[in-house]
């Protein structure tokens, strides 16, 4: 909370004009976004169109086709990029084994909320543009044959917030995982909850919780794993309470936002922070697994578990 | 947050509709005073300033935006944790650390007793004076906070306790040891184990209710606000920063959140609001407080009738319905077998008017759940 910064730091803060003019040209746009800007938090959705693009954690250039068909990993530094839902489905789960729940329930503007444009219109615009009505994707699927129900946020629907819709579809998808005894899997990438819906998104923080309770209570099994970025309002409910917590490499992961911490501090972040590792290496997840072999760990924790955990009457006991 | 810790309401610009109700204050007590060293006779006109005090604090408190209430819940001179354990508890024993890592002043916890209730005290504290708000980091707790607040929500619950939580935070602390240590866990712990207590829980909204850090001792059978505190996702500035890209527009933030306890007991997410006095609690603090005392025992009392397995079945459902809105989300059917029968005991879901859990039997032949058909609503 100091105001004042440490003295060596101090020529940092004041903005050293000539590395700034550097940095400047270096980044033409990111100028705007000044001693911020390395953070690389890209609020880009998708990846911009055109055949190159480049990586946002090393720079380099990559040739675009190339990187989504390495499972949009970088091929120079080995950085996991966010992957839209659809597509992550289809790494995850067996061909063919798909069947979507929930699919049909929109979002709804309840507090008539209007900034530059009233939410509404962002919601219709964004149904458009990605064809599916919420964040979150939700439904049954097999990972190398095991029935598991699967749940993705997709940060290519507004950022990946969780309202109430979002809040809702993963509350029904847990009692989906109750009623047919399923392990529970969710993939989570997201800015936090959408301020968009005010509380009531607040709420879904609680309601996702009070459904892994429920699910806890009957001896079901759950994992998330977080991927780039994972933030706010949905690290801070049920992505980290579920029974396994993995990440994948390099991912974003933290409560509060990097800029919020670095303007409310007024201080430079320290390198890796709020990254997979850093997380690992505090104790706060249990495993960073990288994209190629997320299949088969999935599988493999599945192997631990597979054996009747509902019929676990221990298990209700104790978390009841 | 500085800005915040200026001295009383004219520090404020958030605070500018106190101003003329202040002169009317002050003309009065110069009136006073003058009264008292000169023996004139000027009740008369005392009386008039006072009436016209009266008016002009009404329409001013009956006109407040969204934007004047935050200010008001954030009032310099609002009653705080502190304040509360100093006028309406009758004990106070705190109970300090989470034993683990450390102590976190702005979370304050300890057994009370009020009126012959004996129950678990969890308050953000904020502090009054500069260095008591500094101490306490202005009520935003750190993960040791959160984990302190659970530990001894765990004792309570051993030892068949109520809990009451009074929430008074910006937020959670945003910084580097938060992160390092895991904000997001502790909260989200805390959330997930609230619902496992088999003691009742009321939480409060006393000032102000930021977002994560707020949920975080926030989940309860009963939720209630008082009248001029607020309760939000975010910040009225962090959303205007963000999404009008100008802190400047927090005043339009803070309508489009829907953040007061009006909307919010509109909404359905809390239970009840707690009228404050005329001009707000931060005028007449003791009436405030034993107007919440009032309605807090009156809770305690209805909920400590109710069995264990019903209270965590009815807050179960409360959180799992909340806001919702009739037939709009379709349920899941248990068709499977006996998943929602509690573990052990029979629950009796109608003691607080809500069924637990999955309700509807509604479903289609494909599996695909159909709309609810009707049932209990939200909380009661």
């Amino acid at each position: 909370m100091a105001d004042d910064p440490k003295q060596n730091d101090a020529p940092k803060k004041k903005g050293d004009s000539k590395a700034k003019a550097e940095q400047d040209q270096a980044e033409p746009t990111e100028k705007k976004q000044g001693r911020l800007s390395r953070l690389r938090f890209s609020k880009k959705k998708d990846m911009p169109g055109g055949l190159w693009l480049k990586c946002e954690s090393c720079s380099e250039v990559i040739f675009r086709k190339e990187l989504e068909e390495k499972g949009r990993v970088c091929p120079s530094c080995g950085f996991h990029f966010t992957v839209p839902g659809r597509e992550r489905i289809a790494m995850v789960l067996d061909e063919g084994t798909w069947r979507e729940q929930f699919a049909e329930i929109e979002a709804l503007d309840r507090l008539n909320f209007i900034d530059s444009t009233p939410y509404s219109e962002k919601i219709a615009r964004t149904v458009k543009r990605t064809g599916q009505n919420e964040a979150l994707l939700c439904g049954f699927g097999e990972v190398l044959g095991k029935p598991i129900v699967l749940a993705i946020l997709d940060f290519g629907f507004m950022g990946g917030s969780m309202g109430e819709v979002v809040g809702e579809k993963l509350a029904l998808a847990i009692e989906l995982a109750i009623r047919d005894r399923r392990p529970f899997v969710v993939f989570t990438s997201s800015g936090g909850a959408r301020m968009h819906e005010g509380v009531l998104s607040l709420m879904q923080m609680a309601k996702t919780c009070a459904a892994l309770k429920k699910l806890n209570d009957v001896g079901g099994f759950s994992i998330c794993v977080m991927t780039h970025p994972t933030t706010g309002g949905v690290t801070a409910s049920f992505a980290s309470v579920t029974d396994i917590v993995l990440a994948e490499p390099g991912a974003l992961i933290g409560f509060a936002g990097p800029r919020v911490i670095a303007t409310t501090l007024k201080q430079e972040l320290p390198a890796g922070f709020q990254r997979a590792e850093f997380l690992l290496d505090r104790g706060m997840i249990d495993n960073i697994v990288a994209r190629d072999k997320m299949r088969e760990t999935i599988a493999r924790l599945l192997d631990y578990v597979d054996e009747a955990p509902y019929e676990s009457a221990a298990a209700a006991v104790r978390h009841a | 947050m500085n800005d915040r810790s200026k001295k009383k309401g004219d520090g404020s610009p958030g605070l500018a509709f106190e101003r003329p109700i202040e002169e009317i204050e002050a003309q009065i007590a110069e009136l006073e005073s003058l009264s008292l060293s000169t023996r004139l006779d000027i009740s008369s006109e005392i009386e008039a300033l006072k009436a016209r005090l009266r008016e002009t604090i009404d329409k001013t408190y009956s006109e407040l935006s969204a934007w004047e209430r935050v200010n008001v819940a954030r009032h310099n001179k609002r009653p705080v944790a502190n304040d509360y354990v100093t006028e309406l508890v009758d004990d106070f024993f705190e109970l300090h650390g989470d034993r683990t890592f450390g102590d976190d002043a702005a979370m304050m916890t300890g057994f009370a007793t009020m009126e012959g209730r004996r129950f678990l005290l969890v308050a953000h504290r904020k502090g009054r004076t500069t260095k008591e708000r500094l101490e306490c980091n202005f009520g935003c707790a750190h993960p040791e906070g959160y984990r302190k607040a659970l530990r001894k929500m765990r004792l309570a619950e051993k030892l068949g306790l109520p809990i009451v939580c009074m929430i008074n935070t910006p937020g959670a602390y945003p910084g580097i040891g938060a992160e390092e240590r895991g904000q997001a866990m502790a909260i989200a712990e805390n959330i997930l184990a609230m619902f496992s207590l088999r003691v009742p829980i009321v939480a409060i909204v006393i000032g102000e209710g930021g977002s994560g850090g707020a949920l975080g001792i926030g989940v309860g059978d009963r939720v209630l606000m008082m009248e001029h505190a607020y309760y939000s996702v975010i910040s009225p500035e962090g959303c205007a920063a963000i999404l009008w890209k100008d802190g400047e527009r927090s005043p339009d933030a803070a309508e489009a959140l829907k953040l007061t306890s009006k909307d919010l007991l509109e909404l359905g997410v809390i239970d009840e609001i707690v009228n404050e006095p005329l001009g707000g609690a931060h005028r007449a603090p003791s009436v405030a407080m034993n107007e919440l005392k009032r309605v807090l025992l009156r809770h305690l009392d209805e909920l400590i009738e109710i069995e264990p397995e019903a209270l965590i079945a009815g807050r179960h459902t409360k959180y799992r319905r909340i806001g919702a809105i009739e037939g709009r989300f379709p349920t899941v059917a248990p068709s499977l077998g006996e998943i929602d029968v509690p573990p052990r005991g029979a629950a009796a879901p109608d003691s607080n008017g809500s069924a637990p859990g999955l309700t509807s039997r509604v479903e289609g032949a494909d599996g695909r759940a159909q709309r609810r058909g009707g049932g209990a609503g939200p909380g009661s």
